[in-house]
């Protein structure tokens, strides 16, 4: 094959599904699938309306209730005005318009990011768009999925297309096995912290090599997960066996022969052999240790075992003591043995299954330091179920761990859920923005493991020293 | 209104990565119509605890005033809330400077007509430099053209941006007046499709 001819994964699902392509103009792009939720959906309803159209493809659009949910009684009205308005928008619109909704008190209710997956919504070759950021998430699955803005859910929703300019391509690569305690939370925080939260922006990244190749699907979805968080629109990887052994009977994934067509398919989309990428990583799993955060971007990381530098890549002096000083800490210091408060266990990127049992098996016969918080929020009712079913929960009341319901919580501080002013949280969520979980709130991000052992010890803590 | 011969003095934030969930606090992002959010632009920058103003906060410093907002690099990183650019809007700014924009932010600043403009690391330290000698510094910006202006200093630069945003933004269109004008190409795709997952 001529090598122009050779495509990558993101090139052959782009190609696929270009409705309309002109010189000097943006491709008008077909979307396959578009989840919403009620913090950034109303305002596109309301347009729709004001231009009197539809929802153009009813079938492609699924809703579900997550930013602004309690994490507590979900069975009573919600407490605060503003929220519960809010979600009650959001069942008008989706009643009105004729959208399947996962709203609260609904059994297959969650965090859109994990009910996409869970729900089989979420297959390969696809293109997904919801309005946030971190719907780059659903390209663990091989998909094209990414975040956008409000005008942009009203353009997919009155016509299943959006007019977008072809991102560059990035492949990452990330070979050899990964060290004890060592998980894809941390091997995303390590990739984020050698490439900068602003080295990705203008590519769609693509994830390989044998680490990536190895991970579960929960595991590659949350390095998908945080593609953003380097910039980059989104991020992907090939789907393979595991892929389709994760899919397979899920409530919305073809059946039967319809199964098989489509397997066949999505065998066809790995990137072809010498296929070129306009910028390309290679990393080693060897060199990345458990990964912590120390500042207010997440590309501000370090290996546990290392100090705070002078300055994180890509940064500036003046960014880097503006972000100590809201942090507390100072350059060179070592983080472990630092005192914390909160440990939040949840959010997009790390409230699967497989997380809280994650968890759930470090904990088992150990016990949350007295002056710390612990909450876990599942990332949706079928996790919670099924943390349940496995007894997780004896565990995490036995260890002093508040097992919570469903929803974003405490990653972004929409609901209750916050953390106070000059606290210290251990968080496994995305992002350690100032003010992020809570005005004045201090976040470290982790993976599940490193967030339990800092539960437990109440300090900053390398969790390989525990196992 | 207009971008031609737009001029105006500036409000600097010599800041990078400044984040959406600076520009806007998740816990304002409650309402559902799209009007109000500049009260709480910058929030947490803007006031100390409760209703206090920070006063070492260029927002409520008197001598920078203006509808251009002039940024640090990787201007609008994080969440994807097109509240960040609603909020700006509702504020008063017409027009973000910076040496680099996140992808998802330039987008929902277009669909607004809010201007974003990249400029070089060099020129956005130039126009710095200049607001810090003179507060009145103004910036004229020409879109047709596709040239920023440090009226002051006769210094000028190229920007780009994409033909189709430029023509929306010089003529109030609207992405969605476009893409619907599209619907027979658009059900044809999906009637022709190679594989469908409809």
């Amino acid at each position: 094959m001529n090598s122009n001819q050779l495509k990558t994964l993101f090139d052959k699902i782009w190609e696929a599904h270009v409705v309309q392509r002109k010189e000097d103009f943006p491709d008008l792009l077909y979307i396959d699938k578009q989840f919403i939720h009620e913090v950034t959906s109303p305002q596109a309803f309301d347009g729709l309306r004001k231009r009197d159209l539809p929802v153009f493809r009813t079938s492609q659009t699924i809703g579900t209730a997550d930013h602004n949910v309690p994490t507590l009684n979900q069975h009573l009205p919600i407490k605060d005005m503003l929220s519960r308005f809010q979600v009650e928008t959001l069942e008008k619109n989706c009643n009105e318009f004729g959208v399947e909704l996962y709203s609260l008190g609904h059994q297959k209710q969650g965090i859109v990011h994990v009910i996409g997956p869970e729900l089989g919504f979420t297959q390969p070759g696809m293109t997904i768009v919801c309005g946030d950021s971190h719907t780059s998430t659903h390209g663990a699955f091989g998909a094209i999925a990414f975040g956008i803005g409000t005008s942009q859910v009203e353009q997919a929703m009155a016509t299943q297309c959006l007019l977008q300019n072809k991102p560059k391509t990035m492949r990452i690569e990330v070979n050899g096995e990964l060290g004890k305690g060592v998980l894809s939370k941390d091997i995303i925080l390590y990739i984020i912290s050698q490439i900068s939260t602003s080295g990705g922006t203008g590519y769609f990244v693509e994830y390989a090599g044998s680490a990536i190749r190895s991970l579960s699907m929960e595991a590659r979805m949350t390095i998908c997960n945080m593609s953003i968080e380097m910039g980059a629109r989104g991020g992907m990887i090939a789907p393979d066996e595991t892929t389709f052994e994760y899919m397979k009977g899920r409530l919305h994934v073809p059946k039967g022969e319809k199964w098989k067509e489509a397997v066949d398919y999505w065998k066809s989309l790995p990137t072809d052999e010498g296929a070129k990428y306009d910028k390309e990583y290679v990393f080693d799993a060897a060199d990345i240790e458990p990964m912590i955060t120390y500042g207010t971007n997440p590309g501000m990381g370090i290996g546990i075992s290392e100090n705070i530098p002078e300055k994180a890549v890509g940064g500036s002096v003046n960014e880097m003591s503006k972000a100590l000083n809201y942090m507390g800490l100072q350059q060179r210091q070592a983080l472990k043995g630092k005192k914390i408060d909160y440990v939040f266990i949840g959010s997009c990127t790390n409230s699967r299954i497989e997380d809280l049992r994650l968890v759930a098996e470090f904990v088992k016969g150990k016990r949350k330091a007295n002056d710390v918080n612990v909450w876990i929020v599942p990332g949706s009712k079928q996790v919670e179920t099924q943390a349940k079913k496995e007894g997780l929960d004896e565990v995490f009341q036995a260890a002093g761990f508040e097992l919570r319901q469903p929803g974003c919580s405490a990653c972004l501080g929409m609901n209750e859920d916050k953390i106070p002013t000059g606290k210290y949280c251990v968080s496994t969520s995305n992002r350690n923005f100032e003010g992020r979980q809570g005005p004045g709130s201090r976040t470290f991000l982790v993976s599940p493991l490193m967030a339990a052992a800092a539960a437990v010890t109440g300090e900053i803590t390398d969790v390989r020293e525990m196992l | 209104m207009s971008f031609n011969n737009y001029t105006s003095t500036c409000v600097p934030l010599p800041m990078e990565n400044v984040d959406t969930d600076q520009i806007i606090p998740a816990r304002f992002l409650k309402a559902t119509s799209r009007e109000g959010f500049g009260d709480n632009l910058f929030r947490d920058w803007r006031y100390l605890k409760g209703e206090t103003k920070n006063e070492d906060f260029v927002l409520n410093n008197p001598i920078y005033q203006g509808e251009i907002l002039v940024a640090g690099k990787n201007f609008g990183c994080g969440s994807s809330r097109e509240h960040a650019a609603w909020a700006l809007d509702d504020y008063g700014f017409k027009v973000v400077i910076s040496s680099f924009f996140a992808d998802i932010f330039k987008g929902n600043a277009l669909n607004n007509g809010l201007l974003p403009i990249q400029v070089s690391d060099e020129f956005l330290a130039e126009i710095f430099e200049q607001i810090e000698a003179n507060p009145k510094t103004e910036i004229k910006i020409d879109l047709e053209s596709q040239i920023v202006k440090i009226v002051e200093k006769q210094k000028v630069m190229n920007f780009e941006i994409n033909t189709f945003k430029k023509t929306c933004l010089l003529n109030g269109y609207d992405d969605i007046d476009y893409i619907i004008s599209q619907k027979e190409a658009i059900e044809a795709f999906e009637k022709n499709r190679a594989f469908s997952y409809a």
